[in-house]
């Protein structure tokens, strides 16, 4: 009897031994490895993956950790009290929203970005905006939620009344965010998509870019706020101005970004 | 106090926690909302379509995973064979490999692009984008949750029973429809609706796989993602439906009269 208890006592020390050990890793994993540097949160749009984990490697203020998703739903988090350091989104609308609300600081426009048809480099059913009505093709675009998806709404938009009705019936999946699109193209799923061009040079050629007529570009810009609240103030200012000058610059630029429009 | 008081105490401490922890969300879900926001937000014929759709999807998955499942788990209970073990393991496998990373698959062997693609063109079958690919996915999830709980039920079933059947004269098909069925029922039931619960919250391989087209791909899980940016309200009251609807399945099928402690006598 008591070999049982001692046995349970054991397993119970081990459980909770586990749970503290993943509390404290949790808590202070940013101090492991012999660096003392601040974490900094940044939640982005899921566009600027590429470019932003590639910059966050090189800022020096703090180790920079990132939480990818569409716009909207990390603006959504954003207002129901989570806070990381950052905000960058794939439009203005958002952080001028949350400015307003009064759960971040004033955004700035970093960067600019163009929307393309995207279709899969291996055999296209799609080579021009035109076939995009044809009966069939099976189109993937953002949801009207995310910026990907009210870009490519507004494009639609622009088109004659039938041909955009004919394009919106061909729609086969909302997707989340610009990630669920481009997944779907690269796999052949999907015949064409809207997504923006840095998206089709990520995909290193399973995915090729159409242009749009300039007439039915939408205008794309991104930008970014420190969160109000947040705990890296700094660092997260440093991060953002280090965007519009420094290393960010150019690591955007390197991934096809638009500079600032000034 | 006792050393034995204290043990129990603290075991009535783990148990607060987990029952605190566990239902918190789940009750915020409700108090979050006013009932008449939630049955007002109902109103949004998307959302009405999600659940239909969901209530398809996860009966036609629950109907598959039943017919396949239950000779699969009888054979695996009953007779003993090479690579049996392996089989048992392939058949957990699912349960531990991320949605995301099932839709990927699912997308890898059965997309457009994928190993058997060309196969099901040919045959004139096209799941991605499809009602019948969301079935796809919910079926290869949830289908190890029935045939583990069949496979238990099985082998608990008193051998001597299907002894006395095959000594009375009943063949193999016999025995297992009028001896083995009956008298698994309980574990069966109860596998379906671990099934049944899994396939309902099914996110990541639907929408990897499927997509997400309302009326089409859109399952309630789906749905509520959609709206958690643009209409939080609506978000919680289709949770609010799933949570009741779970939860109401799963005490349906628990046993009248409570589960079995240790140390009762068997009945």
């Amino acid at each position: 009897m008591t070999g049982r208890v001692g046995r349970v006592r054991a397993a119970l020390t081990a459980v909770i031994a586990v749970f503290a050990l993943a509390a404290a890793g949790c808590g202070d994993s940013d101090d492991s490895g012999g660096s003392s540097k601040p974490r900094l949160t940044v939640s982005a749009a899921a566009s600027l993956k590429k470019a932003f984990t590639a910059y966050g490697g090189d800022f020096s203020g703090a180790r920079a950790r990132f939480s990818f998703a569409g716009s909207d739903e990390l603006a959504a988090q954003i207002r129901k009290g989570v806070r990381p350091d950052v905000f960058a989104a794939a439009n203005v609308k958002l952080p001028d929203q949350l400015y307003r609300e009064g759960k971040v600081e004033r955004p700035v426009v970093f960067a600019g970005n163009r929307l393309v048809l995207a279709v899969p480099a291996k055999s296209p059913r799609v080579r021009s905006l035109g076939d995009l009505r044809q009966e069939g093709v099976k189109l993937a675009v953002g949801s009207a939620s995310v910026p990907v998806g009210s870009y490519t709404r507004e494009v639609l938009g622009r088109l004659p009344p039938t041909q955009s009705k004919a394009i919106l019936g061909n729609v086969r999946s909302n997707e989340p965010d610009v990630g669920g699109v481009v997944g779907k193209l690269s796999q052949g799923a999907a015949d064409a998509g809207f997504v923006y061009v840095t998206d089709v040079v990520a995909t290193r050629g399973r995915v090729k870019a159409v242009e749009l007529p300039k007439s039915l570009q939408p205008s794309v810009r991104y930008g970014a706020a420190v969160v109000k609240g947040a705990k890296q103030p700094k660092q997260a200012k440093r991060f953002i101005d280090g965007l519009l000058t420094g290393k960010g610059l150019e690591t955007m630029d390197g991934a096809g970004f638009e500079p600032p429009p000034r | 106090m006792s050393r034995g008081a204290a043990f129990t105490g603290a075991l009535v401490l783990a148990l607060a926690v987990v029952l605190a922890f566990l239902t918190l969300p789940l009750v915020a879900i409700f108090l979050d909302v006013g009932p008449g926001d939630l049955v007002a937000s109902l109103d949004d014929p998307g959302s009405v379509d999600a659940l239909l759709l969901s209530v398809e999807v996860t009966a036609i998955a629950l109907i598959v995973i039943v017919a396949l499942g239950t000779p699969a788990a009888w054979l695996l209970a009953t007779r003993s064979f090479p690579g049996r073990s392996v089989a048992i393991t392939l058949v957990e496998l699912p349960l531990v490999v991320p949605p995301a990373v099932a839709g990927i698959g699912l997308l890898a062997a059965l997309g457009p692009q994928g190993l058997l693609g060309d196969a099901l063109e040919q045959a004139g079958v096209e799941l991605v984008f499809q009602t019948a690919g969301v079935v796809v996915a919910l079926v290869f999830v949830a289908s190890p949750f029935y045939v583990r709980q069949a496979l238990a039920a099985f082998t608990a079933l008193d051998p001597s029973l299907i002894e006395a059947s095959r000594t009375l004269g009943a063949g193999d098909v016999r025995t297992f429809l009028r001896v083995a069925l009956p008298g698994a029922r309980a574990g069966l039931v109860a596998g379906g609706a671990l099934a049944w619960g899994r396939a309902l919250g099914e996110f990541g391989a639907t929408l990897v796989f499927a997509g997400s087209l309302t009326g089409v791909t859109q399952t309630a899980p789906l749905a509520i993602y959609e709206r958690f940016s643009a209409d939080f309200t609506g978000a919680l009251a289709l949770s609010a439906v799933l949570v009741a609807a779970s939860g109401a399945i799963l005490l349906a099928v628990k046993p009248a009269g409570g589960s079995r402690v240790l140390g009762d006598a068997r009945g």
